[in-house]
């Protein structure tokens, strides 16, 4: 078999959310992330159980591979990181000193670090396998464009930074891609973002996400938020006409220091000190949180414009961090740039993984792409572990769970579909488990999203995160236009956000939008007040027949009791945790949770039949809040 | 060994040489830090590792 097909590993590891990715002849055959199966959150560890867990799908031993791909270029980030000490000097020395022993004990030797892992994981290669190095944005690149519907697309990938490049723009064509224009460090769009993620009291990496929910809830048409914009642009940030920005580094402290920005010159420019994340959310916060995400929105419409101009492509595939700011994805598409936009699930590091393999595959084996799938290449990114039947008994006997076996699929769906019709919570595990930070069926809290409770009930009782978060719903793909202006998108990986129509809008009382963050948020908006945002907004998954069958049963299920096409779909696990991977992961997030109902393939487990669960509240110190 | 092909290699691409000494007495003080022992301790901004 191995010397018929060519498999290629790839790797992200060593920064944070580390990865593995197999692929045979071009084909995406598994990929997970490492923290799924360590629990630990964005693991930056060599992706030992992925690498096991992606060769064990395929049954292959390391020496079965044709080649390993690794998501960046150690020795360039290395020459990047020597010229900014230099560039930036006397600055920066204590962090140079802090740095430079990893690099010089690890980080420079990492093709022997990673021959080394890999050996001691999968057994040895064959010799002469070759390990790639692809650049970090051609990995973002190919994992954007080479799972894509298209033939030919323009290419955008924005985040923190790689080596050099912090944006690249591409044009991929068939299976070649060229880099036509790169923006470099220190001026990045995704650090710009993280800067005022860390100033506004959340944790950089992870909390990008919680700003981008918070922005809703500024004042959009208040003297605070123009202000604000006015000063990030006058004093913070250049943006050319072709989306590339210069960033004032007199402002921020990342190129050399220990923290993102330089607090003092912050408070003075914002008339605010950084909030402390455990500081109430004030009115200047949510303005200063809107204003960013709308600097941000601009200069990724500008990037695109450009990324049209360069290339004339009616197709945009997006990938890197930045590319998960949904709302930013949303404007894209409704811009009428590009007739079809395509987002990588996995759009973050973890993704780089993906790429890298795909980059080896057709930029350095010359391999052919493969034949689309209904919506593209990626198999409805449910490459993940696969729960089995034995699974779930080892995880009854283990915990003497009940659980009622429901064979007939449909009877099982309209059982949960009643219980979530009496406003019950339900957890969600089915089939293989999912590529990228987003719960898209298979490993899902789910519930009834005309249930004005619902929000507060998820974020405060089972999630254990802040109330404010909003809620996504999934909708079943034929329904989707009835509901929300998707303008005739797909969205299967939850990556656009899109306005619940008018018709489906509640009127709002007068001086909503200098109401506080709490009055907002009691506010009845919609009909599906759920996944309703402050500003009429949702993050909509489309589920499609087709991609994701069960699911799409669930759903239909739903309608037909309750005429309601959609429900609220949020990932299962609570705040500061990974993702559950296993069933024995999913029950004990249950049992540990106000979560009224689980099923784990076609068994039903209902709280109040559970035995006592013995462990008590402490173990929500197990996992760092994000 | 065969970091320094490597190496040699990537400075044949790059053509910045004049990093070339900062890289070997990076080597050198990273030799001693190995017979030293002391553990690296990395913080936690990413554009640094």
């Amino acid at each position: 078999m191995a010397q018929q097909n060519n498999f290629i590993l790839g790797l992200s590891a060593y920064y944070h959310d580390a990865a593995a990715a197999l692929i045979c002849d071009g084909e995406i055959v598994a990929a997970a992330q490492e923290e799924r199966f360590t629990r630990k959150k964005h693991d930056p560890g060599f992706p030992a159980n992925a690498v096991r867990f992606c060769l064990g799908e395929a049954g292959l031993q390391l020496a079965d591979v044709a080649a390993i791909a690794f998501y960046d270029k150690p020795l360039l980030k290395f020459e990047r990181l020597l010229e900014t000490y230099y560039a930036f000097a006397p600055r920066g020395l204590r962090s140079f000193l802090m740095s430079m022993p990893v690099w010089i004990k690890e980080k420079l030797f990492q093709k022997r670090l990673l021959w080394d892992h890999l050996e001691e994981v999968a057994g040895p290669a064959r010799p002469g396998t070759p390990l790639l190095f692809p650049e970090h944005h051609l990995s973002h690149a190919a994992s954007a464009f080479y799972p894509s519907p298209f033939d030919e697309a323009a290419v955008l990938t924005i985040d923190g930074v790689g080596e050099w490049a912090t944006a690249s723009l591409c044009h991929g064509e068939g299976t070649g891609m060229r880099i036509l224009k790169e923006l470099k460090f220190p001026h990045s769009v995704g650090l710009l973002y993280s800067a005022f993620t860390y100033f506004l009291g959340f944790r950089v990496n992870s909390g990008e996400y919680k700003l981008m929910g918070l922005a809703p809830y500024g004042d959009p048409d208040s003297e605070q938020v123009a202000e604000f914009e006015r000063r990030i642009h006058e004093e913070l940030i250049d943006v050319a006409p072709d989306g590339s920005i210069w960033l004032n580094q007199d402002y921020f402290d990342y190129a050399t220091g220990l923290r993102m920005v330089r607090e003092d010159r912050w408070q003075r420019l914002f008339g605010m000190p950084r909030r402390d994340h455990a500081d109430e959310l004030e009115m200047r916060h949510c303005n200063l949180g809107l204003a960013i995400q709308r600097v941000t929105e601009d200069i990724m419409l500008k990037m695109a414009a450009e990324a049209k101009r360069l290339t004339g492509s009616r197709n945009l595939c997006l990938a890197g961090g930045v590319a998960l700011n949904c709302v930013g994805n949303g404007k894209l598409q409704r811009s009428g740039l590009f007739e079809r936009v395509w987002i990588q699930p996995a759009a973050g590091d973890a993704g780089g993984a993906l790429g890298a393999a795909l980059a080896a595959w057709h930029l350095h084996l010359a391999g052919a792409r493969t034949p689309c799938g209904p919506l593209d290449r990626m198999r409805g990114s449910l490459i993940g572990p696969d729960t089995t039947e034995k699974d779930t008994l080892r995880m009854i006997r283990r915990f003497s769970a009940e659980g009622e076996r429901i064979e007939d699929f449909d009877r099982l769906c309209a059982r949960v579909a009643e219980i979530m019709e009496s406003g019950a919570v339900v957890g969600w595990v089915q089939g293989r488990m999912e590529w990228g930070p987003r719960a898209l069926g298979n490993r899902s809290i789910i519930g009834d999203p005309r249930s004005p409770e619902m929000q507060r009930k998820m974020n405060v009782n089972i999630k254990y995160r802040e109330s404010f978060r909003p809620f996504a719903p999934s909708i079943l793909a034929e329904e989707a236009g009835e509901y929300f202006d998707l303008r005739g998108a797909d969205s299967p990986y939850m990556l656009l956000v899109a306005d619940v129509l008018e018709r489906h809008r509640k009127p709002l009382p007068d001086g909503y939008g200098s109401m506080s963050v709490r009055e907002k948020l009691y506010t009845l908006r919609s009909s599906l007040p759920a996944i309703t945002h402050i500003d009429f907004s949702a993050r909509v998954q489309t589920v499609h027949r087709d991609v994701n069958e069960r699911y799409w049963r669930l759903l239909s299920a739903f309608k037909e009791r309750t005429g309601c096409p959609a429900i609220v779909n949020t990932s299962f696990n609570v705040r500061g945790e990974p993702i559950v991977c296993t069933p024995e992961d999913a029950y004990r997030c249950f049992m540990r949770t106000d979560m009224d109902a689980l099923v784990v393939g076609d068994y039903l487990f209902e709280k109040r039949r559970q035995p006592p669960w013995p462990e008590d509240r402490r173990w929500k110190e197990e996992f760092v809040l994000d | 060994m065969e970091f320094l092909k490597e190496l040699f290699a990537f400075f044949m691409e790059r053509k910045k040489w004049w990093l070339l000494p900062v890289v070997l007495v990076l080597l050198v003080l990273g030799l001693l830090l190995v017979f030293a022992g002391q553990s690296a301790v990395a913080p936690f901004i990413y554009t640094l590792f």
